[in-house]
């Protein structure tokens, strides 16, 4: 794949988290003359506090003490490498569990759902903007006819990124966009849709049934698509994101995850509980709320990022 | 989905079964259940921490309530507690007492600012202010335009201009007072509780324009972060309330009682969906149920409340049939009633009373009273009120400090009261229930 991933710039984030969350590990494990609860407690608070949720915390924690165990590891510093092995394997094996070869179809058409206000919108902007750096003809689709000014937000950034868009009127079935999108891309020529739908809150039955229409309009106009359907999750959210998550992916198969705002304070430890639970995998973070601010996720570097 | 906490209290309830007072070790499960619901609805862990340290010291050495477990009261104990932490204050909305009033609205990016101050404009209009909208968003693609509908739905002015957000709402305040409209609403840029230069604009326009409130805009689905938010929007620009978000999902909203304790401030409203009149004033405790899990913990306190009477309301009911219903019975079942502190619970359990008292609801003052009288009957004025005469009836309301007009009223309510009874109790109820036969 051929996106820069600037492993500096996400530290760079991190390194806030790492210092409010992770970092204490490191302190924590540096005041310890051995393993005991106390550590094992700290150790738990620090993780709870990230957002990773009580369920993967305890999974986290009960694996470590078997580790400890297992290897008869008696010294503090030891129990980081084992932590970090740990979450790495979480993640890596739901980053495992999604194939990408979607990136192979033409067009690749992406779906990009989520709750209100995750970020979605923003982030198409900047997945336009990355695939339109790349070479590619890049279309976007206004299927949130809902919202107020919705059309007018992705306009300004259709523009700014240098794409193409297809607009919509208020209150138009978005579902009708989403074929004409599509349409308009196959005759087009374009190398990658991605279609903007309005959040919506998982519980609402009507709105996750109209997500789904949205989907299946657009495998009707063309087979397999839309290829990916990515999950936009706001980094702040708490335990709400393992039902999100869950809810999406029922209703209308999430391909990845993107996990938005983490620049801001919040940990981002929701994918980790989500990634234990569901196994989907997290493929972007937004930095910033500018059109450059996206990262592709590596699981790798997230860790150690965190660790740092 | 969320284990459901009070099926795994149930369980740990059984084992407590008969204690009689509440100690370090008979309450220590029910604590960590509860303890695991609060981290599980996001509440954040060091404010948990807090609280059940607080719980726990609360209830080691109370007595247990008859007939009900340890773990059960501890839930109660825990419920009453969080309820009074959410709505201590008053959450009335800050008026000007001259000029314009001018609200301003702040928070995260996406957090639900453009469509609160909507709904509040709404709202508000409803009862007869004139709201004007300022849109201090330059940041975000269209958010004057976003705003500019809104206003437009509900056919209200909104103000935006080419200059800096401090200089939009001082104009748009100036603009407001001009042309006498009482409410300004002022949205501003979603920002960073990290992000300085974007904070110290909110300092500024605060300072410039001075609003009655500062609301903060949170989402309820906001996980253990909540508390460095809103610590930094409290300390660098100081909030008057709380507007809480997107509670029409199925998020617990531990975020509201984090928020609530970092800041003391209190929840004023809570946005139930996208549509403008989506609003509804906060409700203290239909959050502690949702955050403890979904109304269970409120059956579950329901259910020890019935408990705790279940053994009185027996003997009750026996005496009932027997048509031997003294002020006796009655004052062992205000005695009841007080320690449970719902008068209305206490009266569904009277046998063929509560269902006819649907709606029906008691002054607590007028029970204070209605004690006092019943205190001053002697002996066998409460087993035999029929004795009770002119000169008892003087003597009566002299010693509980209330009068003859009262005293005569209580008789004669529980003349009628008995009469009630007797007359149910002469109706055939299998005849009754033919007539009700298809
Ligand atoms: N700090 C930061 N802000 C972001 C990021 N991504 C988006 N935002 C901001 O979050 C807010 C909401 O973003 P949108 O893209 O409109 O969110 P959305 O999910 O499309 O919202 P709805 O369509 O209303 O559901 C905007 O103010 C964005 O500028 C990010 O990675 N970091
Ligand atoms: N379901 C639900 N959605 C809400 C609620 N309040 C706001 N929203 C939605 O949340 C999204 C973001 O709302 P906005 O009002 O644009 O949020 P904002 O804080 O102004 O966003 P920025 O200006 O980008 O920081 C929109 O899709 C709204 O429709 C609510 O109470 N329930
Ligand atoms: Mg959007
Ligand atoms: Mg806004």
């Amino acid at each position: 794949m051929s996106f820069k991933f600037s492993i500096e710039k996400l530290k760079q984030c991190l390194s806030k988290t790492k210092k409010s969350l992770f970092g204490k590990i490191t302190e924590v494990v540096g005041l310890s003359k051995k393993i005991d609860q106390e550590l094992l407690d700290k150790l738990e608070e620090v993780l709870l506090k990230g957002d990773v949720g009580v369920k993967a915390t305890e999974k986290i924690i009960q694996d470590l003490k078997n580790g400890v165990k297992e290897e008869k590891i008696v010294e503090p510093q030891k129990i980081i490498d084992i932590m970090k092995e740990e979450i790495l394997t979480i993640l890596q094996n739901s980053q495992t569990s999604t194939k990408m070869l979607s990136q192979e179809s033409n067009p690749l058409i992406i779906m990009i759902v989520g709750v209100n206000g995750t970020g979605k919108t923003t982030s198409i902007a900047k997945l336009a903007k990355l695939y339109s750096d790349q070479g590619k003809k890049v279309m976007v689709a206004a299927c949130d006819t809902f919202r107020a000014a919705a059309l007018e937000q992705l306009s300004i950034w259709a523009q700014r990124a240098g794409v193409d868009i297809v607009k919509s009127q208020p209150n138009q079935d978005p579902a009708s966009v989403a074929f004409d999108a599509v349409k308009s891309a196959l005759a087009k020529k374009i190398d990658v849709v991605i279609v903007d739908t309005a959040g919506r809150l998982h519980t609402k039955y009507n709105l996750m049934e109209e997500l789904k229409k949205i989907k299946r309009v657009m495998g009707k106009s063309l087979e397999g698509a839309p290829q990916e359907v990515f999950l936009v999750l706001d980094a702040t959210t708490g335990q709400n994101g393992i039902s999100q998550a869950k809810m999406f992916d029922e209703a209308v198969g999430l391909t990845g995850i993107i996990l938005a705002k983490l620049d801001g304070t919040a940990k981002g430890g929701i994918v980790i509980a989500i990634a234990n639970e569901l196994k989907i995998p997290v493929r972007y973070v937004g930095l910033g709320e500018k059109i450059d601010d996206l990262e592709e996720f590596d699981p790798k570097d997230f860790v150690e990022a965190l660790f740092l | 989905m969320f284990a459901e906490l009070s099926d795994r209290l149930e369980s740990i309830l059984k084992k407590l079964r008969g204690q009689g007072k509440l100690t370090e070790n008979n309450i220590k499960e029910a604590l960590k259940e509860i303890r695991r619901a609060l981290l599980e609805a996001d509440v954040n862990y060091k404010v948990v921490k807090d609280f059940i340290s607080k719980v726990e010291e609360k209830s080691i050495g109370q007595e247990v309530l008859r007939s009900i477990t340890p773990g059960q009261q501890v839930v109660k104990i825990v419920y009453d507690e969080l309820t009074l932490i959410l709505g201590k204050d008053s959450s009335v909305m800050k008026f000007s007492s001259s000029g314009p009033t001018v609200w301003m609205l702040a928070g995260l990016q996406g957090s639900g600012k453009t469509t609160a101050c909507g709904k509040l404009a709404s709202f508000y209009r409803k009862k007869g202010k004139s709201p004007f909208l300022i849109a201090a968003d330059v940041q975000r693609p269209a958010a004057v335009e976003q705003l500019k509908i809104l206003g437009k739905s509900l056919n209200l002015p909104v103000y935006s201009s080419k200059e800096n957000p401090v200089k939009i709402c001082q104009s748009g305040v100036a603009k407001a007072r001009e042309e006498g409209l009482d409410l300004v609403i002022i949205d501003t840029a979603g920002r960073l509780h990290i992000d300085e230069k974007l904070m110290e604009e909110l300092a500024l326009i605060k300072k410039e324009v001075t609003p009655q409130e500062v609301v903060l805009v949170a989402d309820s689905m906001t996980g253990q972060d909540a508390v460095n938010i809103a610590l930094s929007f409290e300390e660098r620009l100081g909030i008057d309330g709380i507007f809480l978000t997107k509670l029409d999902g199925d998020a617990r909203g531990g975020a509201a009682l984090s928020l609530r304790a970092v800041t003391g401030k209190p929840i004023k409203f809570v946005g139930t969906g996208e549509k403008l009149d989506d609003i509804e004033v906060f409700y203290p405790e239909r959050m502690v149920s949702r955050i403890l899990g979904m109304g269970d913990v409120v059956t579950l306190v329901e259910k020890a409340q019935e408990a705790i009477s279940q053994e009185e309301a027996e003997k009750l009911e026996k005496r009932l049939r027997e048509e031997q219903f003294s002020f006796k019975d009655f004052y062992s079942q205000l005695q009841q009633l007080k320690k449970m502190g719902s008068l209305d619970s206490i009266l569904s359990m009277i046998p063929g009373i509560g269902g006819s008292l649907k709606g029906f609801s008691v002054d607590d003052k007028a029970l204070v009273r209605v004690e006092a009288i019943i205190n001053s009957m002697t002996e066998e004025e409460r087993l035999k009120p029929q004795i009770i005469d002119g000169s008892r009836k003087k003597r009566i309301a002299l010693g509980s400090g209330t009068d003859l007009q009262e005293v005569n009223r209580l008789l004669k309510q529980f003349f009628m009261m008995k009469k009630m009874i007797k007359d149910f109790n002469k109706m055939d109820l299998r005849k009754l229930k033919t007539m009700f036969k298809p």
